[in-house]
């Protein structure tokens, strides 16, 4: 680094500010690139009749915000059930594929336990390849999980991938407390639980936003396992409304002596309501996500 | 793993994963030779309980990731879901012949895959590499994690979420539309038009993940040992010549092992991403071959041939990621796992 400022100070002073300045253009314009939509969005979610007729459709400011799309979506009706749909998937999902994943990587974890080696090629191996859309589908089928909530979980309850980043934090856990504990008595499930686990309290949540994630966003499950619409996660709420574009007005209840919000800031605040657990949350995952995932893909 | 016995022995006396859990009641009782069979209860006793604690999470990976393998047998039927498996006709080759005898949605299909991935693969792939050499270049650590933090956000929405903003901002009713109708000029369709599809989808692939590919290469920016930089420099080496001759070779590592990951996925391209799209489009131009599988699989109830069609896209796809991981290690690359 020291080199490089270095050999920045010998060049011409005009060259050095062009130099920075064509960076720093190509960066703002790929930050804008991501922002505005986002504003944009949201402003238009706020935004009230007049000005969205004035615009044409969506404005980058409300002038006159108004919580009107916020209160008709959130008063009932299917947006608002697809939200506790998700929300519970996500709840419940994370829950189950925190606790089988950190049992999967703590027994991963001792390389000379029994059937070490070909138990890891087992969970490794699935990083390869994907068993398909149908044979997927008829699994499901046989185990008679269509059309339940347990659809949208069990078949991807376990990654591979972060298995192998948990495994890897475990392996790294100094040898000496664990054998400390056993020497004081400890068997292995109780040395799980009482050292392992509350040294690896921040692999643990990052591993638990990843599943969190997932299951907030999936769609494809619930897409090919799910024919009942009251059953419909908000990602597949959100594509009837925003992307096939079907009229919200009808799902809205309106209460009596108000006008219905705009078509448009109706399904903006669809969209923001389907985006704020992750930006609520994306604090967090940034500050782990690389570090985990690199880690995993490097040791992997 | 010194300690380990004979694979054959232990693939014997593990409790079979795939079909139960490891459970302290299951009985290792497998005829073995005694010395070893000693060793094998001895460590058994010992290790009974961690198997146990990672039986649920291998149960579940196990029954979706290689029972469902099983599944792909209807691909040598005329499979009835009203009938099932079992008592489903059998028709041997039938499905294939029909797919290579040059069926038209399959081979549409499979050239627009193919386009698909060619252009994620030559235009997306460079622009995060791209990208991160220019932000390692700048020395503020502020307005790099500023950027960084910015620029990968998209890569945890949905792409249902990515659909949607794309509409928003460049439909025909869309942000971008509606300003250029605001000063009067001339509107352009690119969201729902089969001619431009194949640069929006492109789009909304940088867009979402140029970000996230970004900050692996910045990772491995970041090892590279600086060191290399200043000798460099003294020996008169200009700053592209350092980008070739030390930052290129020092990352080499990631981009082959993000290549080998592309590559193995040639033949999905985003499933999610298209099937969304498609209404709009229509299947000349979005159809791939996933969204093949099913719409005309699941969909419109043509099992048989559709568990074919997938049948030979997941052989090719882990073909193509052990040959890709070959040639990596022919370059001297670790590659994504090591044999």
């Amino acid at each position: 680094m020291t080199t490089l400022s270095r050999t920045r100070q010998s060049s011409p002073l005009a060259r050095r500010v062009w130099n920075g300045s064509w960076k720093s253009v190509v960066l703002v314009l790929s930050c804008l690139l991501v922002i505005i939509p986002f504003v944009s969005v949201v402003a238009t979610s706020f935004a009230d009749q007049r000005q969205i007729t004035e615009s044409g459709g969506f404005v980058l400011w409300p002038t006159h915000p108004s919580f009107a799309a916020y209160e008709a979506v959130l008063s009932g009706g299917v947006v608002l059930q697809s939200l506790a749909v998700s929300i519970g998937i996500t709840v419940v999902g994370t829950a189950i594929s925190v606790a089988s994943t950190i049992g999967l990587a703590y027994g991963l974890s001792r390389p000379n336990a029994l059937g070490h080696r070909p138990l890891l090629m087992i969970v490794l191996f699935t990083l390869l390849f994907a068993p398909g859309i149908i044979p997927s589908y008829l699994m499901v089928q046989y185990l008679g999980l269509l059309n339940t909530y347990w659809a949208l979980i069990i078949p991807v309850a376990i990654n591979a991938f972060n298995v192998i980043i948990m495994r890897s934090f475990f392996m790294d856990i100094p040898q000496e407390l664990l054998d400390a504990a056993r020497i004081d008595g400890a068997n292995d499930l109780q040395i799980l639980l009482r050292i392992v686990i509350p040294v690896s309290k921040a692999v643990i949540a990052v591993v638990a936003l990843f599943y969190a994630v997932a299951y907030w966003n999936s769609f494809f499950t619930a897409l090919l396992y799910i024919n009942d619409t009251s059953m419909w996660p908000v990602q597949l709420v959100v594509r009837t409304f925003v992307v096939d574009s079907t009229s919200v007005s009808a799902e809205v209840p309106v209460q009596p002596g108000q006008t219905t919000p705009p078509q448009q800031s109706l399904k903006m605040a669809i969209l923001v309501l389907s985006v704020i657990p992750i930006l609520c949350f994306y604090p967090f995952l940034q500050k782990h996500f690389s570090e985990g995932a690199l880690s995993g893909s490097i040791k992997g | 793993m010194p300690q380990t016995g004979e694979p054959v022995v232990l693939e014997r006396t593990v409790p079979r994963p795939t079909t139960r859990p490891a459970e302290p009641e299951a009985d290792p009782e497998a005829p073995a030779p005694p010395a070893r069979r000693v060793r094998v209860r001895a460590r058994w006793r010992r290790d009974w309980l961690l198997l146990a604690v990672l039986g649920p999470g291998l149960v579940l990976l196990v029954l979706f990731n290689y029972v469902p393998l099983l599944g792909n047998v209807i691909a040598f039927q005329d499979y009835q879901p009203y009938l099932g498996i079992e008592n489903s006709t059998w028709v041997g080759f039938e499905n294939f012949q029909v797919l290579f005898s040059g069926d038209a949605r399959v081979t549409n299909a499979v050239i627009n895959t193919l386009i698909i991935s060619t252009i994620q693969i030559v235009v997306i792939f460079p622009i995060p590499l791209a990208l991160a050499l220019l932000l390692n270049s700048i020395l503020a650590e502020r307005i790099k994690t500023v950027v960084q933090s910015i620029l990968y956000l998209p890569h945890f929405l949905s792409w249902v979420i990515v659909v949607s903003i794309f509409q928003s901002m460049l439909g025909d009713a869309g942000l971008v539309n509606t300003w250029l109708r605001s000063i009067g000029a001339d509107t352009f369709s690119f969201v729902g038009n089969p001619d431009t599809f194949l640069a929006l989808v492109t789009t909304q692939s940088i867009w979402r993940d140029a970000g996230w590919s970004m900050i692996l290469f910045l990772a491995a920016l970041s090892a590279v040992d600086q060191q290399l930089y200043e000798a460099a420099a003294v020996d008169g080496a200009s700053k592209l010549r350092q980008l070739w001759h030390v930052t290129l070779p020092g990352i080499r590592g990631m981009i082959v092992l993000l290549l080998i990951l592309r590559l193995g996925d040639v033949l999905s391209v985003g499933f999610e991403q298209l099937i969304l799209q498609q209404d709009a489009v229509g299947l000349a131009a979005s159809e791939v071959i996933d969204t093949y599988v099913y719409n005309n699989g699941i969909v419109a109830g043509n099992w048989g041939l559709s568990a074919a069609v997938g049948l030979i896209k997941g052989i090719i796809g882990v073909v193509l990621v052990l040959l890709a991981n070959k040639a990596a290690h022919l370059f001297g690359e670790r590659g994504l796992y090591q044999s």
